[in-house]
């Protein structure tokens, strides 16, 4: 490698970085001080650039149009950020925490279809930086002089952020509430505004970020889903609500892709996440962040205190009407109960984690996809018949939440949450890339039923059987003296143990639980299909259970099936009806929060 | 009041002009499902694919359908994921009775559908995905297949290419499948008719995450002298802009599979790169009169210019519609047996459906790219059509792969 390619690849990591580091400071700040986990940052990040995009048109003020554009797009966008705090994020600050991440969830898909309906599906190329077009030689090379242009803005931006956060009475508060919220409060600062301020602020820099990104990056409708796990990985490594943080990340992340690029060309899919992993486990609060005080449960744990009553009678019938009913339904109803099933029990199972223990994963789809895979690959290699494998698929998975629990258990909250994301990112690479035993991203094809299930109504009554079975075994773990000691752990990890409580051996135990039925779901859910495919481990895959969770209401058991139900339902019939399905989905799911802050199920509740 | 009873009166008349249409039609309509990527990854290539779809069937509509009766086509958006597409094929076929299934775009959403088909003995016309295994290794008797797939158009390229003097040669594509068959198809035929090319860099860049900087920077370290691409969309069009920065196009030659179709070349307007080698669809200089009538039609009803989905939707519709005349019948082993050797006249001309794996004989058009200053966008020059069946493997070598 020559001196040239070095530095020449160095500024194009450096460029990189900038941008990242733009939407991350953004969504480290928003975390820090309000706790909202914001899936909707990336939606900010797309519709900023739309909106630039179409202002460089619009505008009369040739070369400066540009400019004026970015600057206006990143303010519009601090405004929406500003409208949705106070319109929407206020009104469920009161709810359990993480009940704003199923508000941030709705607006992705609410704001994406706002995107297609304004701008249309297809890609656009937007127009260059007058002034910065071209490209200087440097290194015997010719680099874009935009990104060098980046490189200086980007430290620029931070020094200014430095200065409010160090020099203005703003910025103490700021950085107070990051630390103690309720103590800034408690001191007599108005909380709501400084919510609403920070909100908008780091909107803003989404904006910023989306805006300048523009003379680089093609205009996608999938852009916002794209930066959205790559800035949490920033923030996460650089420590949650740290800025400094984020942009010594984000240029280490820069900087090791556009190496990592020349070194493994293959392995651009999983280098960012494994490097995540390995700065969580050397260091779990990330590079510049600070342990969080226990006992607030921030960002993972969910206080709840009593479980929620569901009437016996409700529960009997219910079961007596999924064992009577099928055989008069239409066919498709009964593929659809199936599917159901699977995913009530797939949400059953990250609800012991996330309700009786506390631990918010990220990435539970790996549960679900090892339990898919490892079937159909029980089935393709080892030659086993389909119910041994249906049997069998839960073990595998449970071996493999076994080793992965190892390391993510020793982590809490939203690192506990990102280091679970980044295990599944990596088995979805291997999955995606191992082409001899997986198949790759072609998937494993030919995973259906014995002959003597394959008609919808077996298969329907073996999923009924499997999935109830499942959620009824989750329901008395979580009752046993095991969830007891979960739960202790999860309300005072500290306390747990000085009664001589193992806590992380519990939270171990509770991961391989979680994971064997989560397996369980992904079986189950494979024979519906007929095949496997990396998807399974996708980013979405783990985002659906934790909605369904929230959406049910995390107080009960009962709500996580509840929860299952409801979100398939709607988007089944959405899907079918409309084009537009996700903003369909997306304003009931808000309506639903605003209407049900607890989840449905916390309407049985009394007083 | 008057603008009242005027609207009573209009609403009451346009009751019973919708009331008599259904004593008019004799049967029920034809119906068939399609699926494909409205949403996700796929979503910007779907639409004027969909716009050709409705054209094809007002037209046969408009002539009084196929065997008498309407056709009516129901469409599901599979997100871009292969379960999703499963969950509409069980619908359509369970509660809407479709009498088959069409579509899909990601060749692992095509193939979830294929091996659905396969098990439920549904007959599935795959349109737009390209994965060789679709007619050939996971091939069946109940898919056909409407586009080229990468094997033929890598073939197309590399005939060529092996004409031209380069030796070192480097290759940039999405890491999934496709991006890797593209590549090997058209290197393993490229060292068949040049034996001295040696590779020097092949660069995989996640799907729809590409890091063009970096990329760009990796290729231009290692110099070949020419470059094989199989991106594709936004990865594509992120390529573009950064490699016109760092003169990548000047220094070196560059093939591009699919790059000439107007879904790819259209967006970067004047910034297409001038001079590539490439597969596509020059619609702006097809003579044939039956072409020059779709692409009038196509302007007219979405006021767009086709792109080569929009072909691919109408010449699968029209495919669908022949089969069913020679059927007679939706009966589905009845409409296989009649896309076996189906010959259907389509705007670009004659095509068939091989009877041995099902793919049609659909070509594609290989050319070099060039600004075209009136229209500010880039477009094929000295292009030539070359048809699918001289590109495709033998019935013998066809029926190895099957087994």
């Amino acid at each position: 490698m020559s001196p040239s390619i070095i530095v020449v690849q160095l500024l194009s990591g450096l460029a990189k970085a900038m941008v990242l580091f733009l939407i991350a400071s953004g969504l480290s700040l928003i975390f820090g001080v309000t706790r909202v986990v914001n899936f909707a940052h990336g939606s900010l990040y797309m519709l900023a650039a739309y909106l630039t995009y179409s202002l460089t048109a619009a505008l009369p003020f040739g070369a400066a149009s540009f400019y004026v554009s970015v600057l206006a797009a990143a303010v519009a966008v601090g405004l929406v950020g500003l409208v949705i705090e106070v319109g929407l994020l206020r009104r469920v600050y009161k709810a359990p925490e993480l009940y704003q991440l199923l508000l941030t969830f709705a607006l992705v898909l609410v704001i994406s279809d706002v995107v297609k309906l304004a701008w249309g599906s297809e890609n656009k190329t937007g127009p260059s930086a007058p002034g910065l077009a071209g490209s200087v030689p440097i290194a015997g090379q010719l680099f874009p002089t935009y990104d060098l242009a980046l490189i200086v803005f980007g430290p620029l931006v931070a020094l200014a952020l430095w200065w409010l956060f160090y020099r203005t009475r703003w910025g103490v508060l700021i950085r107070a509430a990051t630390q103690d919220r309720e103590m800034v409060a408690a001191l007599g600062v108005d909380q709501a505004r400084l919510f609403t301020a920070v909100f908008a602020l780091g909107s803003a820099l989404a904006g910023l970020g989306g805006a300048l990104q523009v003379p680089r990056q093609p205009l996608t409708i999938v852009m916002d889903t794209s930066i959205i796990t790559e800035a949490f990985v920033v923030v996460v490594i650089g420590g949650m609500g740290s800025v400094p943080g984020a942009l010594l990340a984000a240029v280490m992340i820069g900087v090791i892709e556009a190496f990592g690029v020349l070194v493994l060309p293959k392995a651009t899919l999983v280098m960012t996440f494994a490097v995540m992993a390995i700065v969580l486990i050397v260091r779990p609060w990330g590079l510049l962040g600070r342990p969080e005080s226990q006992g607030r449960g921030a960002g993972g744990a969910i206080a709840s205190t009593s479980a929620v009553p569901v009437p016996r009678a409700a529960i009997v019938a219910l079961l007596a009407a999924l064992v009577a009913l099928p055989p008069l339904l239409p066919t498709f109803h009964v593929w659809v109960l199936v599917e159901i099933l699977a995913f009530a029990l797939f949400a059953a199972s990250l609800h012991l984690l996330m309700g009786t223990g506390g631990m918010v994963s990220f990435g539970h789809a790996a549960s679900f996809g090892l339990g898919a895979y490892g079937a159909a690959l029980l089935m393709k290699l080892a030659g086993v018949t389909m119910p041994v494998a249906f049997v069998a698929a839960p073990v595998v998975a449970a071996a493999c939440a076994l080793v992965i629990g190892f390391f993510c258990v020793r982590l809490s909250s939203i690192y506990f949450a990102m280091l679970t994301l980044a295990f599944a990112q990596i088995a979805y690479a291997i999955v995606h890339q191992w082409y001899d035993v997986t198949g790759g991203d072609n998937g494993l094809l030919g995973v259906w039923p014995a002959r003597w299930l394959a008609t919808p109504l077996r298969y329907y009554y073996l999923a009924l059987v499997a999935c109830v079975a499942g959620i009824a075994l989750l329901g008395v773990i979580g009752r046993a003296p095991f969830g007891l000691v979960l739960r202790a752990a999860r309300d005072h990890a500290r306390r747990a143990e000085a009664v001589g409580v193992n806590v992380r051996r519990h939270q171990w135990l509770a991961f391989v639980i979680a994971g064997f039925f989560g397996g369980l779901a992904g079986a189950t859910f494979v024979f519906l299909k007929g095949s496997a495919f990396p998807d399974y481990f996708s980013v979405p895959r783990s985002v659906e259970p934790l909605v369904m969770v929230l959406l049910g209401g995390v107080q009960a058991p009962a709500g996580a099936p509840l929860g299952a139900a409801i979100y398939k339902i709607l988007d089944t019939v959405a899907t079918k009806y409309t084009e537009y399905w996700q903003m369909v989905l997306g304003v009931i799911l808000v309506t639903l929060v605003l209407a049900f802050p607890r989840g449905v199920i916390g309407v049985l509740r009394r007083g | 009041m008057k603008i009242t009873r005027a609207l009573v009166l209009v609403a009451a008349l346009a009751a019973v002009a919708m009331a008599t249409v259904p004593l008019g039609a004799q049967q029920p309509p034809i119906k068939i499902g399609e699926i494909n990527s409205f949403s996700g990854i796929g979503a910007p290539f779907t639409g004027p694919y969909r716009s050709a779809v409705e054209m094809a069937v007002e037209e046969v509509n408009a002539k009084g359908g196929v065997l008498g009766r309407k056709i009516e086509v129901l469409f599901r958006d599979d997100k871009g994921q292969p379960a999703e597409a499963v969950k509409h094929a069980q619908e359509l076929v369970a509660s809407e009775k479709v009498a088959l299934v069409s579509g899909t775009f990601l060749s692992n959403v095509g193939l979830a559908v294929s091996d659905w088909a396969k098990q439920n003995k549904t007959l599935f016309v795959a349109a737009e995905p390209l994965t060789e295994a679709i007619t050939w290794s996971k091939g069946h008797d109940y898919v056909f297949r409407v586009r080229p797939n990468t094997y033929q158009q890598g073939r197309m390229l590399a005939a060529s290419a092996g004409k031209m003097k380069y030796v070192k040669w480097g290759t940039i594509g999405p890491n999934y499948e496709y991006g890797k068959r593209a590549w090997e198809t058209f290197r393993d035929r490229l060292k068949e008719l040049k034996p001295d090319v040696q590779v020097v860099v092949d660069q995989w860049p996640a799907l729809g995450k590409i890091d063009a900087s970096a990329e760009v920077g990796a290729i231009l370290a290692k110099n070949p002298d020419a470059l094989y691409v199989s991106l594709f969309g936004s990865d594509w069009l992120a390529f573009v802009r950064e490699a016109q920065k760092r003169g990548l196009f000047q220094k070196m030659f560059v093939v591009g599979i699919l790059l000439g179709e107007p879904e790819y070349i259209d967006p970067l307007k004047t910034e297409a790169p001038e001079g590539m080698l490439v597969t596509g669809y020059p619609w702006y200089d097809l003579t044939q009169p039956a072409h020059k009538e779709f692409v009038a039609r196509f302007t007219k009803k979405t006021d767009k210019n086709p792109v080569l989905g929009s072909l691919v939707g109408y010449v699968t519709y029209l495919s669908i519609f022949e089969a069913i005349k020679k059927a007679g019948s939706t009966d589905t082993d009845k409409l296989v047996a009649a896309f076996r050797d189906l010959k259907v006249e389509t705007p670009v001309g004659p095509i068939t459906y091989r009877a041995v794996d099902g793919q049609s004989t659909l070509g594609a058009w290989v050319g070099t790219t060039k600004i075209d200053a009136k229209r500010g966008v880039g477009v094929m020059v000295n292009h030539e059509y070359i048809a699918g069946d001289k590109v495709l493997p033998s019935a013998d070598e066809v029926k190895k792969m099957r087994n």
